[in-house]
């Protein structure tokens, strides 16, 4: 009798290990793996649309200041087909790569500076973290007056500002720190002068890096959009521009559309930096499970 | 065991161990050493006119509650820090140090890590690959070398960690508590590896430890040091047999003895 009871009490208790352990531990397949991503993600954002759709059902504005999901996305697919859209992608790329590489070129050079110097760090050490609390839009009115109003150098001079202070802090916050016993080892297999820094400090400090790339990435682009609202060059179409100008002209659909491109592209660029991160993590062994 | 009971900070050569290489000359000469720390309220004196001499070829532990000054000796012979008084002389020898964390790089795999050590001492690249693949044979380590340090055991990084001393074709390697974050049972067949290792390479060995027992299992002469301020209490000969392990009555003994020697100086300390 207590062995009847027993028995599928301890085949019901084997279910959900078995499930935990195939599922959790073991490896599963490649497109069980992206799926394991994706779904959550397909998931938000077709509630976003839900919402979204049922805002416009409710009619709560008129059609031609909230069109729908299918509106939007059938003039999606329309400017797609436009060389104007491509161009205006191409040369706002073109910005947000050329202004980025300045702020990794100058942001990388004042994190090593200063994590070297202690007169630096006493100086500016703390600047740099203040800069970054500075809404970059408020660089403009400045940029603007120094540079002028059809410059493209105040719409860099803008972003590199962004930017390359979480770059700096990064390097910065990466040296510092770089765990003691690693440098000691270093120092007593002769990593010394130069090849300190090539073969422990900077491969150390490289997850810090990475991370403020990530964070530097993201204040460029928000000041690329800012700046490209703002200085607009005759002639030249580009994303903040375009969108710009979908608001004069009360063109909703165009509006809606260049924004949801604004965001696909800021979050696949930040997919890029995520996924260097993680991958440099794993090769550490810094995650909890991935490792 | 012979009692080779000094005055502290005053090791007579003449008295040195007159043991099998009781004849090699002197690796590491320290000659009246003292190191002190901070100023003011901080000041402390971590080590005191300390004297010591290391054969080649001799393994020598130092043993001592915390505070005794240990660690720091250790780092002045590995050039780490510089004594506040007195001299260190290693003469044209290459001296490694092994730590008790472990180490290795964790952004380069095992091989990777004792291929840099070759590297940085100016190996050329066909003779690295080679010179590595020997040294994780030597370790045990063969065919682990594409692993990176998280995922070996801790027992298998404190042997990577080895075969990066052994890459840097060290004379004097010092090892300080390089067995102390291991278990009971890994910490022993290290005890082995690196006894099987010493009589493959020819090494100096100075190595710290806290524990008493494993100085008797694996040394030629043990040092006692005292603490408040550090210095060297006695030394004392271990000229029994080899192979020894941890569990043998005479290891046991002779450790009670030293370890009973130990407990007066903290004793006398507390009070």
């Amino acid at each position: 009798m207590s062995v009847d009871t027993a028995t599928p009490t301890t085949q019901r208790s084997q279910g959900p290990f078995t499930r935990i352990t195939s599922s959790g531990l073991g490896r599963p397949g490649l497109a069980a793996k992206i799926w394991a991503s994706l779904w959550p993600k397909l998931l938000a954002i077709f509630i976003a649309i839900a919402i979204w759709q049922i805002t416009v059902w409710a009619a709560w504005k008129p059609e031609y200041l909230l069109p729908s999901p299918a509106a939007v996305f059938s003039d999606l697919a329309n400017l797609a087909q436009t060389d104007t859209f491509w161009r205006a992608i191409k040369t706002t790329m073109q910005r947000g790569g050329v202004g980025f590489a300045f702020s990794l070129v100058f942001g990388t050079l004042l994190g090593i500076a200063v994590s070297q110097s202690k007169v630096l760090r006493a100086g500016v050490g703390s600047m740099i973290t203040g800069l970054q609390t500075m809404p970059s839009i408020a660089w403009f009115p400045f940029a603007i007056l120094i540079f002028g109003l059809f410059n493209p150098f105040a719409i860099m001079f803008v972003i590199v500002l962004g930017a390359a202070p979480s770059i700096a802090n990064g390097v910065i916050s990466g040296i510092d720190e770089v765990p003691p016993p690693l440098l000691r080892a270093g120092h007593m297999l002769g990593a010394r002068g130069i090849n300190r820094y090539r073969y422990v400090v900077l491969p150390a400090a490289l997850p810090s890096y990475l991370a403020g790339l990530k964070q530097g990435w993201a204040f460029a682009w928000r000041s690329l959009m800012a700046g490209e609202l703002i200085v607009q060059l005759p002639g030249q179409v580009t994303l903040g521009g375009s969108l710009s100008k979908a608001q004069d002209t009360a063109q909703a659909d165009d509006l809606i559309a260049y924004m949801i491109v604004i965001l696909i592209i800021g979050m696949l660029v930040d997919g890029i930096f995520s996924a260097i991160t993680n991958r440099v993590r794993t090769r550490r062994g810094l995650t909890g499970f991935a490792g | 065991m012979r009692s080779l009971s000094t005055s502290p900070g005053d090791v007579d050569k003449s008295k040195s161990p007159p043991q099998q290489n009781g004849t090699h000359p002197v690796a590491v000469d320290i000659r009246g050493v003292s190191k002190e720390f901070g100023q003011g309220a901080s000041h402390t004196v971590a080590l005191q006119d300390t004297s010591l001499q290391v054969r080649e070829r001799e393994f020598v532990c130092l043993v001592g509650a915390s505070g005794c000054g240990k660690t720091t000796l250790l780092n002045l012979i590995a050039g780490l820090d510089r004594p506040t008084s007195g001299t260190i002389e290693t003469g044209d020898r290459r001296v490694a140090l092994m730590f008790q964390e472990a180490t290795l790089f964790p952004w380069l795999t095992l091989e990777q890590n004792v291929e840099l050590a070759l590297k940085l001492r100016g190996v050329d690249r066909a003779r690295r690959r080679a010179r590595t693949a020997e040294l994780l044979e030597l370790v045990r380590l063969g065919g682990r070398g594409k692993k990176r340090p998280h995922e070996l055991s801790g027992g298998m990084r404190q042997r990577g960690a080895l075969a990066r001393v052994l890459a840097q074709d060290a004379d004097v390697v010092l090892m300080d508590e390089p067995f102390g974050a291991l278990d009971a049972m890994t910490r022993d067949s290290m005890h082995d590896e690196l006894e099987r290792i010493r009589s493959e390479v020819e090494l100096t060995i100075v190595f710290v430890t806290h524990n008493v027992r494993e100085a008797v299992r694996l040394s030629d002469r043990t040092i006692l040091m005292e603490s408040g301020p550090g210095r060297v209490k006695s030394q004392h000969i271990i000229d029994l047999p080899r192979p020894r392990h941890m569990e043998d009555p005479q290891v046991a003994e002779q450790a009670g003895l030293l370890t009973a020697e130990l407990k007066d100086e903290v004793r006398r300390h507390v009070r």
